[in-house]
C-alpha cells in the first residue's frame, strides 16, 4: 500500500481516538477529503519542481506510534537551550512528555493542542483561530489538518509576555522502524503581547522519520513574535514544515530558520499582512553536505498599505547537497507604499552541489519599493588569500569567510545564548575550531 | 657545513623571477636581494607589476611562477602556502584589506597569532599577555580601544583600514614586511601615524619592502634602496635620491631609458 492510501485508510482508526463531536472534527473530515483528492504533490507542480517526495512515499511509515517511549533529560539535554531557563513543550514520538516539559497557565497559556481541543475553556480561541490561516487546499497542510490532534498551544493575552522563551521540541526515538509525525501547533499573540519561540525536530536514531508539521501563528496589533527554527536533524529525518502567519497592524514577526541537517527539508513559510505598518522578517542560514536537500519556499502577501517585508537567506552547499530558494512576494493593488526586500545569496563549495533560486514577484500596486537579489558564487579568493597571509590555514580561513557570509542573519537573533549556540553549530558544521566562539 | 654559510644567507633573494596569471606574464625577470635591517622601496608606474610582486612573495595561488625563484632565509618558497609563508615571518599589508563581518579585530588578530604559534609547536598566547600586547600596540598606533571590537574592516575608512593593517603587522612582528600601497587613500596625518608605526617596528633583524607609486611616504619611511619597476622588470636601482628624482621628473625618462 502506498503512503497516501495508508494515510487515508488510517483516518478511520484515528477517528476512534478523537472526539468526533467537536467542531474541529468537521474541519478534519473536510481536510482528509482534500488530501484524498490531491494526494502528495509531484514534481509536475511548479512549487515542487525541485523537491521530490517520491522516495519518501515508498517507506512504510507507522502513522501512530504503538507505545510511549521515555527519555532521560540527561540524554537529550544538549538539544535544549539549557544555558537559560525556558518553558518547554516536549513530544516524544508525537506524544506529549510531561516529564520533560515545563508548561504554564500563569497569565499565559503554554501547553498542548490536545488539551486545547478537548477542554471547554479553550473552545473560544479554537473556534476563532484554528485552521483559519492554514491553507485549505494545499495537500500536505490538509493532510496535517486531517490528523491534527497534538502539538503546541500557546495563547498570550493582551499586554503579556512570558517570563522566558518557549522551546518546542519533537523527539523521535526509533521505537518504530519508520515513523510519520504530524504535529499541529497554534500560537496566538494578542495586542501588545510578545513571544519568543525556539522550535526543533530531533531524531535520536537512524530510523527513518517523516514530519509533516503545521503551525499557525496569529499576531494581533503591536504584537512582537520571534520564532527560531533549528533544523539540525539526523540524515534519516525528513521534515515538511508549513508555517502560516497572520499579522495585524504594527505587529513585528521575525522567523529565523537554521537548516544544518536532515535528509529532506521543505520549509513553507507564509506571511499574510492583514493590517498596516506591519513588519515581517524571514531570515535563514542553510549549511548542507552529504546528499542533504533543503527547499525554502517563502510567501509574503502584502494585503494592506504601508507595510514592510525583509527576506535574507544565506546558503552554503557542499558535497552532493541540493538547495532551493523560492521567494514569492504578492503586493495587492491597494497595498501602496509597500517596502519588500528579498535577498538570497549562495556559496557552492563543491562541484556537485546545486542550488535553484528564484524570486517570484507579483506586484499589482504602483507605489512600492521592491528589491530582490540572488547570487550564487564561490568563496572570494582574494579574501581567502588575505586570511591565509595572516597565518590562518586554508580550512580555518574558509570557515571564517563562510561564517562572515552568514553573519548578517545571526545579527538579529535576540536570544544571546541561542546566538552563541548557533555559532557553535556553524563552527561544528564547518569542521573547525578557531580558538574563539564564532 | 650548512652553519658556516648561514651568516651569508640573504633574508630574501629573488632570482630571475617570471610570474603571471594564466598566459599573461607580468613579472619578467625580477632580481632583488634584501638583507635584515634594510628598507627597500619599490616604485613604478601603474601596471608595472608592483602589486603582483608583493602577492607572489606572499604566495597568492593564482599567480604561477614560470621561471626563477623566491628564496627566504635560504629556503625556496615555491611550495609554501600563504599561511606557511606567514608562519615563516612574511607579512603583506594589503592595498585593499578584506571586510569580515562578525569577526572582531581582536579575535582576528588572536587567531592569526595563535595559528602562527601552533605552526611553530607553541601553546596559545596566554590571555593576559595577549591583552597587554593589544593595549601596547594599539596605543602606539593611536588606535581607539573601541576600534578593536569592531568587525574587521567593516565600515572602516581608508585610513582606518591601513592603520589596522599596520596594527596587525605590529602584533605579528614579521621578519619581512611588504607594504603594498599603504599610503594610498591616506591624508597627511594618517600617513604620519602609519609611517611612525612602521618605523617603530624597524630593527636590525627585520626588513621592510615599501611598494608605492609616490615618493611622499618615503619622506617618513626612509628607504636604504629604491628600485624602479617597469614592465615587470627592475630597470633602475639607487638610494633615496632616486625617489626624489622620480618625484620631479616622473616615470617617463625611466621608460625611455629602459627602451634604449
Amino acid at each position: 500500500m502506498d503512503l497516501k492510501d495508508k494515510l487515508v485508510s488510517s483516518f478511520m482508526a484515528f477517528e476512534n481516538n478523537v472526539d468526533v463531536e467537536h467542531p474541529v472534527h468537521d474541519i478534519r473530515s473536510e481536510a482528509i477529503k482534500n488530501f484524498e483528492e490531491k494526494g502528495f504533490p509531484t514534481k509536475k507542480e511548479e512549487a515542487w519542481k525541485y523537491t521530490s517526495l517520491k522516495s519518501l512515499q515508498k517507506v512504510d511509515f507507522s502513522i501512530f506510534p504503538k507505545e510511549v517511549n521515555a527519555l532521560e533529560y540527561k540524554d537529550v539535554k544538549k538539544f535544549f537551550l539549557h544555558e537559560i531557563d525556558t518553558y518547554k513543550i516536549v513530544f516524544i514520538d508525537g506524544i506529549y512528555s510531561s516529564f520533560l516539559s515545563e508548561t504554564t497557565h500563569d497569565g499565559v497559556d503554554i501547553c498542548l493542542m490536545s488539551a486545547a481541543l478537548s477542554k471547554p475553556m479553550y473552545k473560544q480561541v479554537i473556534d476563532v483561530y484554528f485552521n483559519k490561516i492554514a491553507s485549505k487546499d494545499e495537500s500536505l497542510t490538509t493532510l496535517n489538518t486531517a490528523f491534527s490532534r497534538e502539538g503546541a498551544y500557546i495563547y498570550i493575552p493582551k499586554n503579556k509576555m512570558p517570563k522566558k522563551p518557549i522551546e518546542i521540541l519533537h523527539f523521535s526515538t526509533g521505537n518504530e522502524a519508520s515513523l510519520m509525525l504530524q504535529p499541529r501547533s497554534l500560537i496566538v499573540v494578542e495586542e501588545n503581547a510578545e513571544l519568543q519561540v525556539i522550535e526543533r525536530h530531533q531524531s535520536l536514531t537512524t530510523n527513518e522519520v517523516l514530519t509533516n508539521a503545521v503551525t499557525e501563528i496569529f499576531a494581533a496589533e503591536n504584537a512582537i513574535v520571534d520564532y527560531y527554527k533549528v533544523q539540525n536533524d539526523s540524515k534519516t529525518a525528513s521534515l515538511i514544515d508549513n508555517t502560516y502567519i497572520n499579522q495585524k497592524s504594527k505587529s513585528v514577526v521575525k522567523v529565523h530558520t537554521f537548516s544544518f541537517g536532515g535528509k529532506l527539508t521543505r520549509n513553507n513559510l507564509n506571511f499574510f499582512q492583514n493590517g498596516e505598518y506591519i513588519d515581517s522578517t524571514m531570515k535563514g542560514v542553510t549549511i548542507l553536505g552529504y546528499k542533504q536537500h533543503v527547499d525554502h519556499h517563502t510567501l509574503v502577501h502584502h494585503i494592506e498599505p504601508n507595510c514592510e517585508s525583509h527576506q535574507d537567506y544565506k546558503g552554503i552547499y557542499g558535497e552532493n547537497s541540493t538547495g532551493v530558494f523560492n521567494g514569492k512576494i504578492i503586493v495587492d493593488k491597494i497595498a501602496q507604499k509597500t517596502n519588500a526586500f528579498q535577498q538570497n545569496n549562495n556559496i557552492l563549495i563543491s562541484d556537485k552541489a546545486t542550488i535553484n533560486t528564484k524570486p517570484q514577484l507579483e506586484i499589482f500596486a504602483d507605489d512600492v519599493k521592491c528589491s530582490h537579489g540572488c547570487t550564487i558564487g564561490q568563496l572570494d579568493e582574494d579574501a581567502l588569500f588575505y586570511l591565509q597571509s595572516r597565518g590562518i590555514p586554508k580550512k580555518e580561513a574558509r570557515a571564517l569567510l563562510m561564517y562572515a557570509f552568514a553573519n548578517n542573519v545571526l545579527e538579529s537573533v535576540r536570544i544571546p545564548e541561542l546566538k552563541s549556540r548557533i555559532k557553535k553549530l556553524i563552527a561544528e558544521k564547518l569542521g573547525v575550531s578557531l580558538g574563539f566562539d564564532l | 657545513m650548512d652553519n658556516i654559510y648561514i651568516k651569508n644567507v640573504k633574508m630574501l633573494k629573488i632570482n630571475n623571477l617570471h610570474a603571471g596569471i594564466e598566459d599573461n606574464e607580468i613579472l619578467k625577470g625580477i632580481n632583488l636581494e634584501v638583507n635584515a635591517g634594510e628598507v627597500h622601496a619599490i616604485m613604478g608606474p601603474n601596471g608595472s607589476g608592483k602589486s603582483t610582486l608583493a602577492a607572489v612573495i606572499a604566495g597568492k595561488e593564482e599567480y604561477e611562477i614560470t621561471k626563477g625563484k623566491v628564496v627566504l632565509d635560504g629556503e625556496d618558497l615555491e611550495d609554501a602556502s600563504p599561511e606557511e609563508r606567514a608562519h615563516k615571518g612574511v607579512f603583506l599589508s594589503f592595498q585593499y584589506p578584506v571586510e569580515i563581518p562578525g569577526v572582531s579585530v581582536t579575535n582576528f588578530i588572536k587567531t592569526a597569532i595563535n595559528e602562527t604559534r601552533k605552526a611553530k609547536g607553541l601553546e596559545d598566547m596566554p590571555a593576559n599577555e595577549m591583552l597587554k600586547l593589544l593595549r601596547e600596540k594599539s596605543e602606539s598606533l593611536e588606535i581607539d580601544r573601541k576600534f578593536l571590537s569592531r568587525s574587521l574592516n567593516v565600515g572602516f575608512s581608508g585610513g582606518e583600514k591601513k592603520r589596522n593593517e599596520i596594527f596587525q603587522m605590529a602584533m605579528l612582528e614579521p621578519k619581512l614586511a611588504i607594504l603594498d600601497e599603504t599610503d594610498s587613500g591616506l591624508d597627511i596625518d594618517a600617513l604620519r601615524i602609519v609611517a611612525n608605526g612602521v618605523n617603530k617596528l624597524k630593527s636590525k633583524d627585520n626588513a621592510i619592502i615599501v611598494i608605492t607609486h609616490y615618493q611622499r611616504l618615503l619622506d617618513y619611511i626612509v628607504p636604504d634602496f629604491v628600485h624602479v619597476l617597469h614592465e615587470g622588470k627592475i630597470v633602475k636601482s639607487g638610494d633615496k635620491e632616486l625617489a626624489h628624482e622620480l618625484e620631479e621628473k616622473g616615470y617617463d625618462w625611466i621608460k625611455q631609458e629602459a627602451a634604449v
